[in-house]
């Protein structure tokens, strides 16, 4: 009796156990991809607004508008960043998932490697006009070179250093650093009485890869070689990420508490002039939103080594939105038919006007709207001098880890820990250990 | 031969378990076919190459078993260090947990004004949310803004500099604060109940042979309520060891090192590496590991209680 007693309650344990960890799952073997449900489509849209709710009063007029010009209805569910990538692979794991999605750019060869994706060929594209009516370092952000693209660019932006113009004149600065020399002159000038020269977002994994991205490109850093093995750990790349770190380790302009910012504290921070500069990208609208006035900041393209050219001037990753197909997709037509819709010239306007982006479209791209000064800067970077983050499968998990190895590295500055080459080279050498084999 | 026709035509000893049919097939969907799916992951290479189709991922057999195990690569070490740290964080919340339920029901057993309000003042970490109540503890915990840090450093000038509570080591006390304040009610809940019932008499009789309420407690009390700690410190411990909702919520995806609990970093392993296989092998491994723990607690227990009966 006792025996079998234990027997159950052990047995109980294990169900509990297992099943909270087998999620996951599923195996629709379904080649996808048909028409079966044309009046309908569902949507994944990202959060680009200030909020979901705000996202939601931008696309929905649009989204009637596409209703009315072809029947088809559009459900609408805006997924925080948070989530979208995690909601992605479930539903690329079940086969049940949206019609059509935004993806971080930066996603698009991982998630290609996943199969999950309806691949653009020319035929697919000829449907919504041409692949030439991208900007071509927009297409090279929507796939492994080689492959067909697994995406459509959808918004476009580049990284700007932006930067609070009442402080500079106080403080006698004239005008926006070009190399990091002058932003070091500049942010030690400014980082006095509480306040600090630079924010950064030192608890977000993604804005942490994203600048070890740039900064390594500028110190000559790859962080995959050509046949796509990672290399995290090369003396360039630490280099890069210690010039990142030593902001808060040894230069001290940005303040110790920026590295558990998460929740775009450094957006507050900017706006409320705790912080006279960051490095950001589409920080109109917020900006905005937190009460602060476009004619008091100044949008700059970030700083580069003095006389660098060509790999070594790279001054942002091509960051932007896609849009994708799910091959599984019960409505091809119709989604074929909204990704033409999003992309048309018009709705490229509406979009990336009221969204503060750079449309991907060029024919978009040259209206009006899209000439004040700081959108004609960043537009200038992403034409003239951006790179798209390693369109390799492992993509995303060197976000997550080298991410995330910045932020150790940060957390462990702002605690008074000494940063050294030696524990920058540690903290991504574990990073690299932690890559899949493959 | 005759015997059996007749039970088949009386089936009446059949009933129950035509009753319990339904549920027993539910169990078995809910419950054993996931069980069962995720160890058959546990066997194969399942990347993000095969997630859309998983059944033609590869077979490995043993090899994400062996990646796990293997505390001299970086994979095992780290599950190591995480597994290390969940039985610090475990041992700690539920011991803590435990006193502070005990000492709780116990000083709620006699009759005062306003014990109805504590009784329920007690129970709201236990009725709110989850998630609600972990944000709230995340902001209180942020560094330059938090609440904590103004009480510790701006008006009790506890400490000089504001420490970081979210990153870095001190984070591990801040995981054990706020799962301890989340599973203690639990606790002083279920004994406030055991309590309940310890005849009166028992206090009564041993007053009159002049013991004091300490050994009231150690003689009386604590003896009494030995059923109701048996299930008490296993649930416990289970619910705290699998917890991962706590420092999801806290630290977000990417625990720091020092709060790294093991549903947290199995998660890590398979969602953000998109290494479902070495995920699922962390999970069966963690399965056993709790199996074994939780029958020689059982054993362990029961016998100690036959003994003293």
């Amino acid at each position: 009796m006792r025996t079998s007693r234990v027997i159950a309650a052990t047995a109980l344990v294990a169900a509990l156990t297992v099943t909270a960890t087998a999620c996951g799952g599923g195996s629709d073997t379904g080649s996808g991809g048909g028409n079966s449900a044309p009046k309908s489509l569902t949507y994944w849209a990202s959060n680009q607004g200030t909020s979901i709710e705000n996202d939601k009063q931008v696309l929905e007029p649009e989204l009637r508008k596409f209703e009315q010009q072809t029947g088809i209805k559009v459900n609408l569910e805006v997924v925080p960043w948070s989530d979208l990538l995690n909601r992605i692979l479930a539903a690329t794991a079940s086969g049940q998932g949206p019609d059509v999605l935004n993806i971080g750019n930066t996603w698009s060869a991982s998630l290609q490697a996943t199969g999950a994706l309806l691949p653009w060929d020319e035929a697919t594209f000829a449907k919504i006009g041409g692949k030439d009516r991208f900007l071509p370092s927009t297409i090279a952000s929507a796939g492994a070179p080689g492959k067909d693209p697994a995406a459509v660019p959808l918004y476009s932006m580049a990284y700007g250093l932006y930067y609070n113009k009442k402080m500079f004149a106080a403080a006698g600065i004239d005008k926006a650093p070009a190399t990091w020399d002058e932003f070091q002159a500049d942010a030690q000038k400014l980082t006095k009485d509480g306040k600090y020269g630079l924010a950064i977002e030192g608890g977000n994994v993604s804005e942490n890869v994203h600048h070890a991205f740039t900064f390594g490109k500028q110190n000559g850093a790859d962080f995959f070689d050509a046949s796509g093995k990672p290399k995290f750990d090369s003396p360039e790349a630490v280099k890069a990420i210690k010039q990142y770190v030593d902001f808060i380790a040894k230069d001290k302009v940005a303040a110790p508490g920026n590295a558990e910012y998460s929740n775009n504290q450094t957006l507050s921070d900017f706006a409320t002039g705790k912080a006279a500069m960051i490095m950001w990208q589409s920080a109109g609208a917020n900006l905005k939103s937190q009460g602060m006035n476009p004619e008091d900041y100044g949008v700059a393209p970030l700083p580069i080594p003095a006389g660098a050219t060509g790999d070594k001037a790279i001054k942002s990753m091509v960051a932007g939105i896609n849009l994708a197909v799910f091959k599984n997709t019960k409505n091809l037509d119709g989604s074929l038919q909204f990704v033409k819709f999003m992309t048309s010239n018009e709705e490229q306007k509406t979009l990336n006007s009221t969204y503060g982006n750079i449309p991907p479209v060029k024919e978009a791209g040259k209206d009006p709207v899209f000439a004040t000064p700081d959108l004609t800067t960043l537009n200038d970077v992403l034409a003239t001098s951006s790179a798209p983050l390693p369109q390799v499968a492992n993509e995303s998990q060197f976000e997550t880890l080298v991410g995330t190895a910045v932020k150790n590295l940060l957390a462990a500055a702002a605690a008074g820990k000494p940063v050294t080459e030696d524990s920058v080279k540690a903290e991504l050498t574990k990073a690299q250990q932690q890559m899949p084999a493959s | 031969m005759r015997q059996r026709l007749r039970r088949l035509r009386h089936p009446r000893g059949a009933l129950p378990y035509l009753l319990l049919l339904p549920a027993l097939a539910l169990e078995l969907l809910i419950h054993l076919v996931p069980m069962v799916v995720g160890i058959v992951m546990s066997f194969k290479q399942l990347t993000q190459f095969f997630i859309r189709d998983w059944s033609a991922a590869p077979w490995t057999g043993l090899g994400n078993y062996r990646m796990a195990v293997d505390f001299s690569a970086p994979v095992g070490q780290s599950l190591l260090n995480s597994f290390w740290t969940t039985c610090c964080f475990t041992i700690l919340s539920v011991g803590l947990s435990w006193l502070l339920g005990t000492a709780a029901a116990i000083y709620m057993q006699d009759a005062f004004r306003g014990r109805g309000i504590l009784r329920a003042l007690f129970l709201v970490p236990y009725a709110l949310p989850v998630y609600a109540a972990v944000i709230t503890w995340s902001f209180m915990f942020q560094r330059d803004t938090g609440l904590i840090n103004h009480v510790l450093v701006d008006q009790l000038h506890l400490m000089d500099e504001k420490p970081f509570w979210l990153i870095g080591d001190n984070s591990f006390t801040a995981l054990v604060v706020v799962s301890v304040w989340k599973s203690w009610p639990f606790a002083f809940l279920t004994l406030m109940a055991g309590l309940q019932n310890i005849p009166r008499e028992l206090y009564e009789a041993s007053s009159m042979d002049g013991a004091g309420v300490w050994q009231q407690i150690r003689k009386i009390t604590l003896p009494s309520l030995r059923p109701v700690n048996q299930v008490l410190v296993l649930v416990l411990f289970l619910w705290t060891f699998n917890d991962f909702n706590t420092p999801y919520v806290l630290f977000g995806k990417s625990a720091p090192e020092a709060a790294d609990l093991i549903s947290i970093h199995i998660y890590q392993s398979s969602f953000v590496t998109w290494n479902f296989g070495v995920g699922s092998a962390m999970s069966v491994l963690l399965l056993l590991f709790l199996l074994l723990v939780t029958a020689v607690y059982l054993f362990l227990t029961s016998r100690r209680r036959d003994a003293d009966a």
